[in-house]
């Protein structure tokens, strides 16, 4: 029983992280159609930013606060390199699927290169709180502290999301064009600038996915984001893309199954779960690929 | 191209009967071509729309009527002049397009169907929605369905959230795809209505199959045939002439059915 608990909550955990990381890919790919493969730069920006800010700050000050700050500074910055990529190379490439995919894997290639040079290729530890890396007794299981602070992260940004999605006139645009976008046209809305803010939302997520991944790594290399972007893709089609609930349901089945499958099959197993929770998703589901209401 | 002045057809009868002047077009296309791959659809589109009354764009199935209306609003590939009250706007984006004033109601409605009937007119006008005067004039059965998603709604009620989603912003001239395509006699005619009391305000350029609607609506006729104008006239003596009715629309056109 404590077993399972204990796999359970991992899994959760890694299902808020695959949820952080794919919550902005959906809302990419069912308002502009675009595979944004240069999601897991924005994760590796999180996951080195985080890490750069940690080890610059003053060591007199505690390691839950420098990465609290550190958590704000990667949120920043990748918001901003969601922006600056929107505007430099998925605009001048909208309606050009082929180049734009080709475009985002050529940058996503080109920062792991980059970090790989000035970082090395070696994993770099991560400093992590105290009390993040103690336990709590749940359900006579002692688990990990850090799970539960990634899981309140990853609803509190899907809240957040809702909240937007729901309750605001940006969000009554985006669901609009995640349904039609050349309707939202048509009705003479700007959509284009909803494309630019909701670059800004999913490189935000992304980097926090990365420098909370760091934290529940223990340490950042180049190779993490691409990792990462890989469930979050698969998350992404199975959830249906553009809707963030199905993204949210979508990780924390893919991070379950992931963890139960590696303990009670086979390590590595999981994995293999995961792909095959995929094809079955896509058998079952054929329209999963269309993009869905937000 | 020909001015106003000297093409009888395209001089409307003034709605309200005050002026008897002739009124510059609202909208007017000369020589437009829109190209699909190496599908050449409109080969020269050359056209005028009154500045008042309803003018009807027939022609028999897929000779470039939804696509006619596509090359004014930017949203197909276009090349040729097309001018709103004499501005060009051929190189300008659809957003611009719609906001100087050219409202459009597509082929098959396209309402937002995961959005409340509110949220689809909120997006246009974000400040009244449905509270909007218009909606209770023209469309007061939508206020009790203000809350329920758009999807769910009939084929009818869709087309009046679709029409009532344009007529929420000030329109210089209305583009409108076969708004009767598919709804029930009683509701063509409910439809016919409301696209009446609308043109008594604003031009309507409307893609229409149901002839008994166009004559009882429509002033001036445009007829494509195979992505060119091949016929110009008054509504009312296309439709009183059956031969030449059916050697430019064949048989596609319904001529029973409510209006
Ligand atoms: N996006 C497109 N790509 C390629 N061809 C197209 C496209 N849209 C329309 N066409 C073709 O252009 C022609 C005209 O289509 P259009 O929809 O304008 O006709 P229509 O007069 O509105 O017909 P209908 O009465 O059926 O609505 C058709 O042959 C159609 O197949
Ligand atoms: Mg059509």
């Amino acid at each position: 029983m404590s077993d399972f608990v204990l796999l359970a909550t991992t899994g959760l955990a890694l299902g808020a992280l695959y949820f952080l990381a794919a919550s902005g890919l959906s809302l990419i790919y069912g308002l502009m159609g675009v595979l944004n493969f240069a999601h897991g730069a924005f994760m590796m920006v999180g996951a080195y930013a985080g890490w750069l800010t940690m080890t610059d700050l003053p060591p007199s000050l505690s390691v839950g606060v420098r990465l609290l700050v550190a958590a704000v500074v990667a949120v920043a910055l990748g918001a901003a390199v969601g922006v600056v990529v929107e505007v430099v190379l998925i605009r001048p490439l909208y309606r050009h699927h082929i180049q734009q995919v080709l475009v985002t894997v050529g940058l996503s290639l080109a920062s792991v290169a980059a970090a790989q040079g000035i970082w090395g290729a070696d994993p770099r530890p991560v400093e992590k709180p105290d009390w993040m890396s103690g336990t709590t007794s749940l359900l006579g299981a002692r688990l990990p502290t850090d799970r539960f602070v990634y899981v309140v992260a990853a609803l509190a940004v899907l809240a957040g999301l809702l909240a937007l999605l729901r309750l605001t006139r940006l969000g009554l645009i985006i669901r609009a064009g995640v349904e039609n976008r050349t309707m939202v046209q048509a009705l003479g809305i700007d959509v284009q600038r909803t494309f630019t803010i909701v670059f800004a939302i999913g490189g935000a997520a992304a980097a926090l996915a990365g420098i909370l991944y760091a934290q529940y790594a223990g340490s950042v290399s180049p190779a993490q984001g691409g990792s990462l972007l890989i469930f979050a893709f698969i998350v992404v089609v199975i959830g249906g893309m553009g809707s963030i609930v199905g993204t949210a349901v979508a990780a924390v089945a893919v991070g379950l199954v992931q963890q139960l499958a590696n303990y009670y099959a086979a390590s590595g197993v999981g994995d293999l779960s995961v792909v095959l929770l995929l094809a079955l998703v896509l058998l079952l589901r054929p329209t999963s690929l269309k993009g869905a209401t937000a | 191209m020909t001015s106003p002045e000297t093409s009888p057809e395209t001089s409307a009868r003034p709605v309200d009967g005050g002026h008897t002047a002739v009124l510059t077009p609202v909208l007017t296309l000369d020589d437009v071509h829109v190209r699909y791959g190496g599908s050449h659809v409109l080969q020269g589109v050359t056209f005028e729309v009154p500045a008042t009354g309803v003018t009807a764009l027939l022609g028999r199935n897929g000779v470039g009527k939804t696509t006619t209306l596509k090359a004014v609003l930017g949203l197909a590939p276009r090349t040729g002049s097309i001018a709103v009250r004499g501005n060009p706007i051929e190189t300008q984006a659809t957003t611009r397009i719609v906001r100087d004033g050219i409202g459009y109601v597509p082929e098959d409605r396209e309402v937002f169907a995961g959005l409340t009937v509110d949220e689809n007119l909120r997006l246009v006008d974000p400040e009244r929605g449905i509270e909007a005067p218009i909606v209770r004039d023209l469309f007061p059965d939508l206020i009790a369905r203000r809350a329920q998603r758009a999807g769910t709604l009939s084929g009818g009620q869709q087309q009046m959230v679709s029409l009532a989603r344009v007529l929420l912003r000030d329109n210089t001239v209305l583009l409108i795809d076969e708004p009767t395509k598919g709804l029930a006699p009683k509701l063509v005619t409910e439809v016919a209505d409301v696209l009446a009391e609308v043109a008594r305000m604003t031009p309507i350029l409307l893609v229409e199959q149901n002839l008994a609607l166009v004559r009882r609506i429509a002033d001036t006729v445009v007829v494509l045939d195979a992505g060119r104008v091949v016929h110009r006239g008054r509504a009312d003596a296309l439709v009183a002439d059956a031969e030449l009715t059916r050697g430019l629309l064949g048989v596609s056109m319904r001529r029973e059915g409510a209006a």
